[in-house]
């Protein structure tokens, strides 16, 4: 299909898959290589401690309400934007993009002076006995934020590129809102709506940064396991930070294996923008 | 009963629909004929209430429409592009509409089967109950719609473009199955066309739109034989446009005069079409400069005095036995010339 | 914000309002808390900080660490993104699909892999005769990981749409190979490029989990601003992280117009050729 000089193209390839190997299987396979290390035994023993439990079952909680509200959210902003026409909606699409833009260590800190001790909302919160810094609510509003586009920016383009007429067509014989929603609407999108799940729970289960900062890194109670993988990294607890970590690298390949399976079987039904 | 009084719309700063009003009477197959942008459309779509109106009133059967929602209007909707629901089978399509009700209307599982088999026989889709829309023809996707919309027992049927994605001798046959349809049910039903000749062929009436605005009603001969206006004469087939200078209740078109009862003094227009002009081969009207073969006709392009430019249709027998042939000059007689003020 | 007319389909105002009410509590309102407190603070609470040399140095090294990883970023993702679209060769799909492996491996996980890899006893870095972890450069190095995607995903779409024939019409005018592709090629990809480019800018500017292991931290020589304003909330010094935060805040907004105003571009661009 191309008549790129034989030569050519091998060394172009042979660079590009250098640098990917460099850049990408190579960070992979150090992960699995030192969470190894000290054999399969030691592999499992770090798995098995408390903290370590703790901070997997705190992190499944956070994506347990994360992902579902975002979820929501992502039908809703969709719906409302695709399916009617109102001033200021290009506005609107841009606003839900913005926590993509804010560097996740800022995620955190808006939510700090909002809700810290120092914060505009901290005193009447300290007087209600009300703890959203360095608690479990804090690391679910931080995670909202940082996943807050996923669903939606799938779901936008692709009810967008669907149009209205199968709605309309709904509506003409003679279902309601609702029914229109669960029988036309949420079929045809099924699949861009789970490939923005998985992106979103890949990310609310990974963050760091935005988590590190309202988090307080009270070990077995506020570290997801992002977090835990840090602190027992500068404990030089390499193999439990490594074992802990294979666990989030394990995800991360899930989800890719996943997302580009719904890529290869429903390409026509992901819309646009789908493979990003 | 369907009556429509002064319905305007704007979308922006675009007249869609400008003071239009119109009787739709039970029983009738009537078309919406005009190009894109002349409002049809935007017609159909307040008359099922998927759009509604700026100012104006729709009174269906009676009943004031603004006070119904577009589910509880009976009406049956054929879009376009079909708008088949793309995950469901062929079946659930048509069912779907049957499904949904509530109440005491509410169908068993076998009636709605029952309904669905009958529906499917009517539109001979029979064997293709379990596909996907994505699996049928352009002819077979348009009978779905069909019989989807049929399924709710519809009072109204509405159809924007009913053949317009298809091809030609599809369409034809369609049309002929719908107006047997038409007739079979005892619906009322108007679609939306910009193809005249599908208009002159299919409806009971004809309502020839253009810019927002009703040009002419009328019975398919009706607006062929009597256009109302320059625009309608145009848009319902091939036409000579001709100045034409009015006097004393004479139009004078090229060599040719005729009456113009009724037109002041002054420039007008006239309309003569191509196979109402006949050609003398001992005249010296005009010079043939080129003839085509059309399958069984031939067109004649002709230059007139003063340089204007003519074409006339004439059967092929015609042409081989006058024995024309370019650069002759020949005689022309219009049987009809029509005639309207300068606008 | 609503139109006056009724609309046909049912529920505009509940999903409208339910996406405004809860993009205001999730996203609107907490970025205003950060806002309310910049502007309650002082030209020289303001300048304290800012004018900071460890927070200058911090600066120095997120945005210019950010376009030095970009600018790698550029080359070598249009060069992937050249193979993955105009060759085919075993392991393509594979490979294709890995180019995500960024933007779902938690960052955390890719600081420490990183770092295990970089230090000076690790896998690459005892090879090298110079250190990269625990310095700016293993910096550099997290965010070109975490950029690449960026600019993969960009240029991909776009050089497919390229069209074969615009390059069989060069060819036959007589251009030569590299004539072809700066003339026609480049030109025709250059907006997705810039877009690519600016966006994996922009992810490094702010990123934070995968930097922190490599860099070592080092104030003033391999600290980046995230840090700093973690440092400074850490020491109840709100007034200073604000700071460094609104600033980073305008960067990202300048960006993401200018990223608005290049995709613009790319589309009027891709929308001409087709």
């Amino acid at each position: 299909m191309n008549r790129d000089p034989l030569l050519i193209r091998w060394l172009l390839i042979a660079l590009a898959i250098g640098f990917l190997l460099l850049f990408l299987a190579l960070p992979l396979a150090a992960v699995l290589t030192e969470a190894l290390r000290k054999g399969v035994l030691a592999y499992w023993h770090s798995l098995g401690g408390d903290d370590t439990l703790a901070s997997i079952r705190l992190t499944l909680i956070v994506a347990a309400i994360a992902v579902p509200l975002n979820m929501v959210f992502g039908l809703t902003a969709s719906w409302a934007i695709a399916k009617f026409d109102f001033a200021g909606k290009a506005w609107l699409v841009s606003l839900i993009d913005l926590p993509f833009s804010v560097s996740p260590v800022i995620s955190g800190l808006i939510y700090v002076l909002l809700f810290g001790a120092q914060g505009i909302l901290g005193p009447w919160l300290i007087a209600h006995d009300l703890k959203i810094i360095f608690a479990i609510p804090g690391i679910v509003l931080a995670t909202l934020f940082v996943t807050f586009p996923f669903v939606a920016r799938e779901l936008i383009p692709l009810m967008e590129e669907q149009g209205r007429d199968e709605e309309e067509a709904a509506l003409t014989l003679g279902a309601g809102g609702f029914r229109t929603f669960w029988a036309v609407t949420l079929p045809n999108v099924k699949w861009g709506l789970l490939y923005g799940v998985l992106l979103c729970n890949a990310r609310a289960m990974g963050e760091f940064g935005a988590v590190s900062v309202v988090s307080g890194h009270i070990r077995g109670l506020t570290n997801t396991m992002p977090l835990h993988v840090e602190i027992l990294y500068n404990e030089y607890d390499f193999v439990g930070a490594f074992a802990v970590a294979s666990l989030l690298a394990l995800l991360a390949l899930v989800t890719l294996v996943a997302k580009t399976a719904l890529a290869w079987w429903h390409r026509a039904e992901l819309g646009a923008t789908a493979g990003h | 009963m369907i009556e429509v009084s002064h319905l305007s719309k704007t979308f922006g700063a675009f007249r869609a629909l400008n003071d239009v009003s119109l009787r739709i009477p039970d029983g009738k197959l009537v078309a919406l004929l005009g190009p894109s942008g002349s409002g049809k459309t935007t017609l159909l779509r307040i008359l099922a209430g998927l759009d509604h109106a700026d100012s104006g009133h729709v009174h269906l059967n009676g009943l004031n429409a603004a006070n119904l929602q577009t589910r509880d209007r009976r009406v049956g909707f054929v879009f376009q592009h079909y708008a088949l629901f793309r995950h469901m089978s062929v079946a659930e399509n048509v069912a779907f509409g049957l499904k949904v009700r509530k109440g005491a209307n509410k169908l068993t599982k076998a009636e709605i089967a029952d309904r669905v088999a009958r529906l499917l026989d009517l539109v001979h889709l029979s064997g293709l109950a379990p596909r996907y829309p994505s699996q049928l023809s352009g002819g077979q996707r348009q009978r779905v719609a069909l019989a989807r919309a049929l399924a709710v027992e519809p009072r109204l049927l509405l159809l924007d473009e009913p053949f317009g994605a298809l091809d030609a001798q599809v369409r034809k046959d369609l049309r002929r199955w719908l107006r047997q349809l038409h007739d079979d049910m005892g619906l009322t039903s108007v679609f939306v066309t910009h193809d005249q000749e599908e208009a002159l062929e299919l409806a009971d009436e004809v309502v020839v739109m253009s810019k927002g605005r009703i040009e002419q009603i009328g019975s398919p001969a009706d607006i062929y034989d009597n256009p109302a206006s320059p625009f309608v004469f145009q848009f319902l087939g091939n036409a000579n446009r001709l100045d034409a200078t009015i006097r004393d209740g004479i139009a004078h078109v090229a060599h040719w005069r005729t009456a113009a009862t009724g037109l002041a003094d002054g420039k007008g227009i006239a309309f003569i079409r191509p196979h109402e002009i006949d050609i003398d081969p001992h005249g010296r009207d005009a010079t043939i400069r080129h003839h085509v073969v059309l399958g069984p006709t031939v067109r004649l392009d002709l230059r007139l005095d003063g340089d204007v430019h003519a074409e006339a249709v004439i059967d092929r027998d015609s042409h081989a036995r006058l024995r024309l042939e370019p650069g002759q000059q020949v005689g022309l007689t219009a049987r009809r010339i029509v005639v309207f003020a300068q606008d | 914000m609503a139109a006056s007319k009724p609309k046909v389909i049912p529920g505009f105002s509940v999903t409208l309002g339910v996406t405004l009410a809860y993009l205001s509590l999730v996203v609107l309102i907490p970025l205003a808390a950060l806002i309310a407190k910049a502007a309650g603070m002082s030209a020289t609470q303001w300048l304290a900080t800012l004018g900071d040399s460890r927070v200058l140095a911090s600066f120095r090294l997120s945005f210019g660490g950010a376009a030095i990883a970009a600018s790698v970023n550029g080359v070598f993702g249009l060069l992937v993104a050249w193979v993955l679209v105009r060759y085919r060769f075993p392991g393509r799909k594979i490979i294709d699909a890995l180019i995500d492996l960024p933007f779902a491996l938690p960052t955390a996980v890719a600081g420490i892999a990183l770092t295990a890899l970089y230090a000076p006893n690790g896998w690459i870095g005892h090879l090298l005769p110079f250190k990269v972890a625990f310095t700016p450069l293993g910096a550099i190095i997290a965010m070109i990981f975490i950029g690449l995607p960026f600019v993969v995903r960009t240029i991909e779409p776009v050089l497919q749409d390229v069209d074969r024939e615009l390059e069989e019409a060069a060819t036959s005018l007589g251009a030569s190979r590299s004539q072809t592709f700066v003339r026609v090629i480049l030109p025709a990809i250059a907006p997705a490029l810039l877009t690519g480019i600016s966006l994996a800018f922009a992810r490094a500017v702010g990123e934070y989990g995968s930097i922190i292991f490599i860099a070592g931290n080092l104030p003033g020589f391999s600290e980046i601003a995230p840090l700093l304003i973690v440092t400074k909330l850490e020491q109840y010094d709100y007034v200073g992280a604000t700071a460094i935060a609104c600033l980073m805040l305008a960067a990202s907004f300048a960006l993401l117009l200018a990223i608005n105003l290049l995709q613009k571009w790319n589309r009027q661009r891709r929308g001409a050729a087709s």
